[in-house]
């Protein structure tokens, strides 16, 4: 990886200063502020993060990819959930699932090369009464059909 | 606003005062639930109300609050009007005018908002079918007060059970919730007071409290909407316990996914310590505590009590052998006691109204009542609280309103993927932490999930193994491993290409794993499998023996057709496939290209004369 790719560090420097003294008990929340500086966890920036605050790299890595919250690459500029939820799954979440996997071409997980949508499944996202129900970034849309996929994601640019 | 330090119960009580007269001094409060309706446009209707009310100069005597959840998920966004009591449901803000107009100003119902009760108007919550037969003890307060606003609580009594175990000796507190029978919401059901019981007594200092709110059971939502909708009586739960085990200090574990919640708990927290109700010295009653928020970060098995602690210690979130259990060795290896939300929201009462009327709710051995979060194919979704030992009949039918589209009920899910399928035939069974583990069920959170015809049981069981395989995080041979046996064989019989001995196969493995795996999460995980086979073995040797699925969910093992004769070539399906797999014009029966279909079903929900079959 080059040098010029690296994000800045200012972001990350705020981090640590705020959640000073960094410990190990307070990995996760030190990896949840940088994802939401950064959008995603720059591998640079956290191995600097790891060098200034001393805590051990395998620890933050092996923390980092525990929890499905943590990401390593960049997201798009959307980020659609779908709802996987017991409630939406007896309501035809699984179709509506494959729906939006063949209207953006990508798994659970990816990114469209556009950078513009990233799709992620939940467990659940606790609006059972929406089922089945997908978000796009903070945007509710619940009694989704499989049909009704490609108006909801052609709103957003 | 700035609030004043209580530095005694006297001064809590004077503000409770002014803080009811600063609201008795509006005629009437409109009561938008500004949460979970959120994602229906609550906000736009709170701020149609304010503006309509100002317009009016009536928002001096009528107060507009953006309330937490009332319940009734399925009528989103609702509205409740005090003091008639109206609940309106399905509100859009072209309404409010009206509303103000017949209802605040005259007092008399907008009729098409209303619920309906054997075909007669229901406009008020205690004659509407799905609250008339509830027992909202622990909701009582969600959904009528601003849970952004500490007064609100007070107004409502709030932090006066906590003053009251604070002028008792610790031990009588713990007697008092022991005696109440109380046990954890948070699924297996033990006992709270005898928990706390085992905190106290265990030695080492300093010792926590950690609230488990890391709902992570899909399909239960009541957590969220207790730390959402009246987050101080949860920060009220919190001081009584944690006095009770001598805790000075205390975390709210809370799931990322939901904002809100964490949003409201941190204002609480603020507003309480600004108050004196947390930190140094509450209520002068020389008792220390203090809390913090932390965020889960999206995994599963940190609703396991040993994983939490895992994760708040900064380490992956993976559970370990117990004993020694948290009570002895927890947090940073000291005793600590975790209680689900639910559970602390409870205690209040407990210690408000006594462990007598406590107990006469409910049944004995398991007093109280529990919130369900009802979902599915039922006609009323949303939060319901009833006594325990309840019936599924009473709770899906009368309150529940039914299996959406009168379609037949086939099973309840409760207990989540460590739950169990229950059948039609034990729809009068009364419902508790006993009987339900008689079925081979468990209460769990309280999710429950209403699944009719069209639900095929043996996709379900794969569903919940899916999620468990995907959340189980490895560290256990029998749970990595056998949950992914499991999974396999399930897949396979869905597809169609399951064998002779499949059935026992999954019965053997799930036995075993149940025995073996380490922690609660692989230990309940065969659960939705093993009720499965036991209740509805026929349409696992459906699958397997003619690859037919009965409920025609399982892909490949049906396929959709539209029949001529019953076909109106209105173009519905046609319009709303989205593979563009169905051929047609006007006045010609509709054709499903079966190479393009992608079974998704769109043209079967779509169209109005089931001409669509399934075969």
């Amino acid at each position: 990886m080059s040098v010029s790719t690296m994000a800045p560090l200012e972001p990350a420097l705020k981090v640590i200063a705020d959640l000073a003294p960094v410990t190990e008990g307070r990995i996760i929340p030190l990896l949840q502020k940088l994802q939401e500086a950064y959008g995603y966890l720059p591998r640079d920036v956290v191995l600097e993060v790891v060098r200034r605050t001393g805590l051990p790299a395998s620890r933050v890595f092996g923390v980092a990819t525990f929890y499905s919250q943590f990401r390593l690459t960049p997201g798009g500029r959307h980020t659609v959930r779908c709802c996987r939820g017991t409630a939406c799954h007896v309501r035809g979440s699984k179709a509506v699932l494959s729906a939006v996997k063949s209207h953006l071409a990508i798994d659970d997980g990816e990114t469209t090369p556009d950078l513009k949508f990233s799709l992620e499944t939940v467990a659940c996202l606790g609006t059972c009464f929406l089922a089945p129900v997908i978000m796009v970034d903070n945007d509710y849309f619940g009694s989704m059909t499989p049909g009704g996929i490609k108006k909801v994601l052609d709103a957003y640019q | 606003m700035s609030y004043p330090k209580f530095v005694n119960p006297q001064d809590l009580d004077r503000f409770r005062q002014q803080a009811v007269k600063a609201e008795k001094s509006f005629r009437a409060r409109v009561l938008i639930c500004a949460t979970g309706c959120r994602s229906k446009g609550a906000l736009d209707i709170c701020e149609a109300f304010h503006t309509e009310l100002a317009s009016r100069k009536l928002d001096k005597e009528i107060s507009v609050v953006a309330a937490g959840c009332h319940g009734q998920c399925s009528r989103a966004p609702a509205v409740v009007i005090e003091p008639l009591d109206f609940l309106y449901g399905g509100v859009i803000p072209e309404d409010v005018a009206e509303i103000i107009e017949t209802t605040l100003l005259k007092g008399k119902p907008v009729e098409r908002l209303c619920d309906r009760a054997d075909g007669k108007l229901a406009p008020t919550m205690k004659e509407a079918p799905f609250y008339r037969r509830q027992r909202r003890e622990v909701l009582a307060h969600c959904g009528r007060v601003d849970p952004k606003k500490i007064e609100d609580a007070i107004a409502r009594g709030c932090y006066a059970a906590a003053a009251k175990a604070l002028s008792m000796t610790p031990e009588q507190v713990i007697d008092e919730v022991r005696e109440a029978g109380i046990r954890g919401r948070g699924g297996a059901g033990f006992p709270t007071g005898v928990k706390w019981g085992f905190c106290r007594k265990a030695t080492g200092s300093p010792k926590y409290l950690i609230c488990n709110a890391d709902e992570g059971d899909p399909g239960a939502f009541m957590d969220r909407a207790l730390l959402e909708g009246v987050p101080h009586q949860v920060l009220e739960g919190m001081i009584i316990a944690a006095y009770a085990i001598g805790a000075a200090h205390g975390f709210v574990y809370v799931r990322a996914e939901y904002p809100i919640a964490v949003e409201h708990v941190e204002i609480a927290i603020r507003q309480a310590r600004a108050c004196g109700l947390l930190g140094r010295n509450i209520l002068g009653s020389g008792f220390d505590f203090d809390l913090e928020v932390r965020m889960g970060a999206g995994a599963f098995v940190c609703g396991e009590e040993t994983a939490l602690i895992a994760s708040l210690e900064g380490k992956r979130g993976m559970p370990r052998a117990r004993p020694p259990f948290p009570a002895n060795q927890g947090y940073l290896n000291q005793p600590t006691t975790i209680n689900n939300v639910e559970t602390l929201a409870n205690v209040p009462l407990i210690l408000e109204k006594g462990r007598d009327w406590y107990k006469a709710l409910g049944t004995p051995g398991n007093t109280g009542t529990k919130i369900f979060a009802l979902a599915g194919k039922v006609n009323n979704t949303g939060l319901v609280e009833v006594p325990i030992g309840t019936t599924l009949r009473q709770i899906i039918y009368d309150i529940g309103g039914g299996i959406a589209k009168d379609r037949p009920f086939k099973a309840a899910q409760t207990g989540g993927p460590s739950g169990g399928c229950i059948p039609a035939k034990f729809l009068d069974l009364p419902i508790d932490y006993d009987s339900l583990k008689k079925i081979g069920a468990i209460m769990g959170s309280g999710g429950l999930i209403v699944m009719d015809e069209n639900t095929c049981m043996v996709d379900m069981a794969r569903f919940f193994m899916d999620f468990v395989q995907q959340e189980s995080c490895g560290k256990c041979v029998p749970c990595r491993v056998g949950t992914r046996h499991m999974l396999d064989i399930l897949t396979r019989i869905c597809a169609g290409d399951g064998q002779d001995g499949d059935i026992e196969r999954l019965e053997s493995l799930g036995h075993e794993i149940k025995a073996a795996a380490l922690c609660g999460l692989g230990q309940t995980a065969p659960n939705p499998v093993l009720t499965t086979i036991q209740y509805f073995r026929d349409e696992y040797e459906s699958h397997i023996n003619l690859k037919k699925c009965p409920a025609k969910e399982c892909r490949g093992l049906f396929r959709y057709r539209i029949d001529e004769k019953l076909c109106k070539a209105c173009g519905r399906c046609l319009k709303t496939c989205p593979a563009e797999a169905i051929k047609g014009e006007k006045k010609v029966p509709h054709v499903i290209d079966q190479q393009r279909c992608t079974l998704c079903g769109s043209c079967f929900e779509q169209c109005k004369f089931d001409a669509v079959l399934r075969e």
